[in-house]
């Protein structure tokens, strides 16, 4: 066990490492630094910054050192927590993403929940009913998941809610809370507005995990512990449900590790096609208009909070699996 | 013994044909094959397809609806025609409608004169499969409608094809490349080669792509050609696609490296390049094609995602994703919901390589 | 001799798939008599297998009882056929385990990997015994120890895989057990295991026989197996019963053809050194490419031409208990090999 911890701990160490690598060379990557791209725009808004107060700038950030030296000087302020300011709001970075973190999160978690929560009894009964018209009707709907790109899908219902429901399906809030501070009231609100972008994020995944734990429990239904257990006189539902759907919802429930990646990046998306005040329009707004510190910011803060949870769900997997808690599997 | 013809047949075929028996009998992934094949028949005789300049535009003919086909003429012969198109402004509203007008009919005729091009990248010519009589199909033809710029919807459509499927199809190269090499290498060296491999994988698979693509592709320059772009956003696609692929071929090296025949080949002193390529991959070519045929799609999707969201190829480059960017906002598709026709394609050529990789997948393993 | 406990009356199971029907069973009859052990014998796909999943009810689809009766005298003394039982009703389940228990073949397969041994097994008890968890914990240990598990108390708690082969297969006895049934099904229950724990199962088999009067049905391809366990023997092949009688008889006055090649390629420690070990000449046919007339023709040394290819033989009795289905002795002018 203590191998397997250690394990995950290192990967994700590594991961979380390699994120960081990735985001400063997507900051990097744009022509200039971003001290050029701040001096252009505040001397578009009218401040002119002048070459004293833009060296200081940027030795700040290191950008008269070595990439290496940059590297580990912008490490640094960001692992203080200082991602520094958007050029384009002019306010700190973490400010301007304030609750649109959060609001990626609660989509994203809610999504992995209703995929779970919609693929586990789908796939428990397209194995236990092979081939039954149950079973080709979740598959073909299955396919055409998979198949249509969840962008496309976002246009599609909103289309259709504009279309045959007269409704705008998009945002998270009712224009009168859009602005309003937190309370029951928006809350409200944000639970009334979450259920279709958590179905359309959730569709794809769910799908895809049908389709696992189908053919995982379908080789488990074979295994002679099935017929054993039979055979002892259990009724046929205590028999699939306590065993080898039990050990089928193993590989379901590593599936986290790239569900959760999955999932994130589709909330991206979605946001953008339905409006959502998550991150997901603001990193393309901030890249759109290259406004690297923000966009970066963003992409680091998603790719750790991804690997954060693929850990914790690892740390699950590990209490739920009596081989890899007794040391039988790595 | 009795060994029936069936299992004597069994017994000689090669694995080909053991992969095409089985192949067969997949009803799904058979016409999947052909539709697959029929669009990129479609992409590379696009030009062709296409009947007006797919960059042509006309404020005036901004938002036309699609034009239906008449197929019978009024004596209930076969004589496809087409209405001209009148345009009214309505008195009240002084918007511009586009109503089609009985009187004109203007015939729809195979192999007609249009614009010039070259058939095949090579032969000029301005031969168009369809048109119009006096060749000028950008006045009187719009089978699926025009865009806001008033450019012809159909015509884009065809030659979008043409950008999105090959962008798949070079994406999935360099995937392959990559995933072939490094894939073999971690399967056929094992050891810390293997290890680090593989937490290369594990940590690729772990980063959220789509905002990852988004960055990298927000990096490319606006001030490079869309020759430049392609490559830039197909080399972004494909630098995190190929794990797939690297994990299928590493799994059949390691499964490989076990087999008798490969143990056989070794003993009799087969050099290692002779054993790889002599004997390891014929015998995974069915499954990388498999694998192939299933990160293709994905492809698709990322192209389309990316310059959807005008991040990937930008105008004046045509794809699936930048058409579907005009389909962006609520405005226009109630204004001209005929837009979201490229979601058409995308989707039947999404679920046909999937159906087609699934029955690959099945077929590649002949005698399991 | 008591009254038979079980007795199987012409049973034909059926697999229909979509190339075909395979008969996997196809006319099988035996008695079985409480303290006495019935071995079934045949090599793999002869339909032994299928023969005790029917008495079950286990067959699994697309499998199906087709004809023929399984009449079983129950705890209560009442007789029941559970051929004609509705599958998953509650008598068959109260059968399966309460009257037959089963111990089968895969000892590292047959025991879930996720839940502990003491698990399964209070499980098995209280569903045939209502005890509560703490009756039913100190049953469950006593069934190990009965089963000889060493220090049973600890062993309760602990996960398949944690224990070794033999072992395992120890606790599929107890559990098989668990349920207090007077029949039991033992499907190749020493062929995954080494010569040695073999023997110390079998020993175990025998002793729990005598401790608890128990019919046990034995199926394996062994026919050392057989020699040491059995009392009465079925021989089959291809679904259907090839010869039949007490073990005696099987071994020291075979008469089916096919028995006597079984036990020719027995490896004898009395035959003469470099010796070819006899073998049986070709293969069990295709299951859809059944042979017409006997189906052990294709591969009989004594086979009549013109008969054995045409005709399904029917059994004939030639000694007392002793059965066989072969041409051999049905025509009076056929040579009978010594």
């Amino acid at each position: 066990m203590l191998a397997y911890l250690i394990r995950r701990l290192a990967l994700a160490a590594v991961t979380t490492w390699a994120i960081t690598v990735v985001t400063f060379i997507i900051l990097q990557l744009p022509p200039g630094d971003f001290v050029d791209a701040y001096v252009a725009q505040a001397s578009a808004l009218g401040t002119a910054i002048s070459a004293a107060e833009a060296t200081a700038l940027r030795h700040a950030y290191g950008l008269d050192q070595s990439l290496w030296v940059q590297y580990f000087k912008w490490l640094n302020l960001v692992v203080h927590g200082q991602f520094g300011q958007s050029f384009e709001y002019g306010r700190p970075v973490t400010e301007v993403i304030g609750d649109r973190l959060w609001l990626t999160i609660l989509l994203s978690i809610g999504a992995i929940i209703v995929t779970w929560g919609l693929a586990l009894p789908i796939g428990i009964y397209s194995a236990v009913r092979q081939y039954s018209w149950g079973d080709t009707i979740f598959t073909f709907l299955g396919f055409v998941g998979l198949a249509v790109p969840n962008f496309l899908l976002a246009l599609i219902v909103m289309y259709v809610g504009l279309r045959l429901l007269n409704m705008n399906v998009g945002g998270l809030f009712s224009a009168d809370y859009q602005l309003a501070a937190w309370s029951w009231a928006k809350l409200w609100d944000l639970c009334k507005h979450l259920p279709v972008p958590i179905l359309i994020l959730a569709l794809a995944g769910t799908a895809q995990l049908v389709r696992i734990m189908r053919a995982n429990l379908l080789d488990e239904l074979r295994r002679p512990y099935v017929v054993t257990a039979r055979a002892r006189g259990l009724s046929e539902r205590r028999v699939i449900l306590k065993y080898p759907v039990r050990a089928a919802l193993n590989p379901f429930a590593s599936t986290i590790g790239y569900l959760l990646p999955y999932t994130v990046s589709g909330s991206v998306i979605i946001s953008v096609v339905l409006s959502l005040p998550t991150v997901g329009p603001l990193l393309l707004h901030s890249l759109l208009s290259q406004d690297m510190l923000l966009g970066s910011t963003i992409i680091l803060m998603l790719g750790v909070l991804t690997v954060l949870g693929t850990l914790l769900s690892d740390l699950l997997l590990m209490w739920i699996d009596p081989r890899i808690r007794l040391g039988q599997l790595r | 013994m009795i060994v029936t013809d069936a299992e004597s047949r069994v017994a000689v075929a090669t694995q080909r044909q053991l992969i095409w028996w089985r192949f067969r009998k997949h009803r799904l992934a058979l016409v999947s094959a052909v539709i697959v094949v029929g669009f990129y028949v479609i992409a590379i005789f696009a030009d062709t397809l296409a009947y007006t300049e797919p960059f042509d535009t006309q404020a005036a003919r901004s938002y036309i609806p699609p034009q239906p086909i008449h197929w019978f003429d009024a004596d209930g012969h076969f004589h496809p025609t087409v209405y001209a198109l009148k345009g009214r402004r309505d008195p009240r509203t002084f918007k511009l409608a586009y109503l089609p007008d009985p009187a004109e009919p203007r015939d729809l005729i195979l192999f007609a004169r249009g614009y010039e091009y070259r058939l095949l990248g090579l032969i000029p010519t301005e031969i168009h499969l369809l048109g119009v009589p006096d060749g000028r199909p950008q006045d009187a033809l719009f089978l699926l409608g025009t865009d806001q710029m008033g450019r012809d919807v159909f015509s884009r459509l065809v030659l979008a094809t043409r950008t999105s499927l090959s962008i798949g199809l070079v994406g999935v190269t360099l995937s392959l490349v990559l995933g072939v090499l490094l894939g073999g290498l971690s399967g056929l060296y094992g050891g810390w080669t293997d290890t680090v491999i593989q937490r290369v994988i594990e940590i690729l698979r772990s980063i959220p792509t789509i905002p990852l693509w988004m960055g990298l592709a927000a990096a490319v320059p606006a001030s490079w050609s869309p020759q430049q772009v392609y490559f830039a956003i197909t080399l972004i696609i494909s630098l995190i696609g190929w794990t797939e692929l690297a994990r299928v071929v590493r799994g059949r090296f390691l499964s490989l490296r076990e087999e008798d025949f490969i143990t056989a080949a070794e003993l009799a002193g087969a050099s290692r390049m002779r054993i790889i390529f002599k004997h390891m991959v014929p015998s995974f070519l069915s499954h990388i094609i498999a694998a192939v045929s299933l990160a293709l799609p994905a492809m698709i999707i990322s192209e389309t995602t990316l310059s959807f969201l005008g991040l990937g190829l930008r105008p004046p480059a045509i794809s699936w994703g930048v058409l579907l960017q005009d389909a962006q906002n609520l405005q226009t598709l109630g204004l001209a919901p005929w837009l979201l026709v490229v979601a058409l394609p995308v989707i039947v050529v999404i679920l046909a390589f999937n159906f087609l990789g699934d029955g690959l997948r099945d077929a590649a393993d002949p005698y399991g | 001799m008591a009254d038979p406990i079980l007795q199987v009356r012409d049973l034909h199971t059926h697999f229909f798939a979509d190339e075909g029907v395979v008969r996997a069973v196809d006319g099988v009859s035996f008695d079985l008599f409480p303290g006495r052990t019935l071995g079934i014998v045949g090599e793999s796909g002869c339909g032994k297998s299928v023969t005790a999943r029917s008495i079950l009810r286990i067959v699994e689809r697309p499998g199906r009882i087709v004809s023929g009766e399984i009449l079983l005298r129950r705890q209560t003394g009442a007789v029941v056929d559970v051929a004609r039982l509705p599958v998953d009703g509650p008598e068959v389940r109260a059968i399966r385990g309460g009257d037959i228990g089963l111990v089968f073949q895969e000892p590292m397969s047959a025991l879930s990997a996720f839940h502990t041994i003491g698990n399964q097994l209070i499980e098995a008890v209280r569903l045939h015994a209502r005890l509560n968890r703490k009756r039913a914990r100190e049953r469950a240990i006593e069934l190990l120890a009965m089963a000889g598990i060493p220090r049973p108390a600890d062993r309760i708690d602990a996960y398949s895989f944690e224990l070794s082969g033999g072992l395992r297969q120890r606790v599929m006895i107890a559990l098989a057990l668990a349920g207090e049934p007077r029949v039991l099904i033992a499907d190749e229950p020493t062929t995954a295991l080494d010569v040695t724990t073999q023997a110390q199962i079998l020993t175990l088999m025998r002793r729990l026989q005598q401790q608890r009067d128990l019919a046990v049905i034995l199926i394996t391809h062994d026919m050392g197996v057989i020699a040491e366990m059995a009392d009465d023997v079925v021989v089959m092949y291809l679904g259907k019963e090839v010869e039949k009688g007490p073990v005696d008889a099987i071994f020291h006055a075979p008469r089916h053809p096919y028995t006597r090649s079984l036990l020719r390629s027995i490896p004898s420690v009395l035959a003469r050194p470099r010796s070819r070990l006899a073998t049986l000449s070709g293969s069990i046919p295709h299951p859809f490419a059944r042979p017409g007339g006997c189906p052990f023709h294709p591969r009989c040394p004594d086979k009549l031409t013109g008969l054995c290819d045409t005709t399904v033989p029917a059994e004939v009795v030639i000694g007392e208990d002793h059965a066989t289905a072969c041409h051999l002795y049905t025509t009076q002018d056929a040579k009978v090999p010594a």
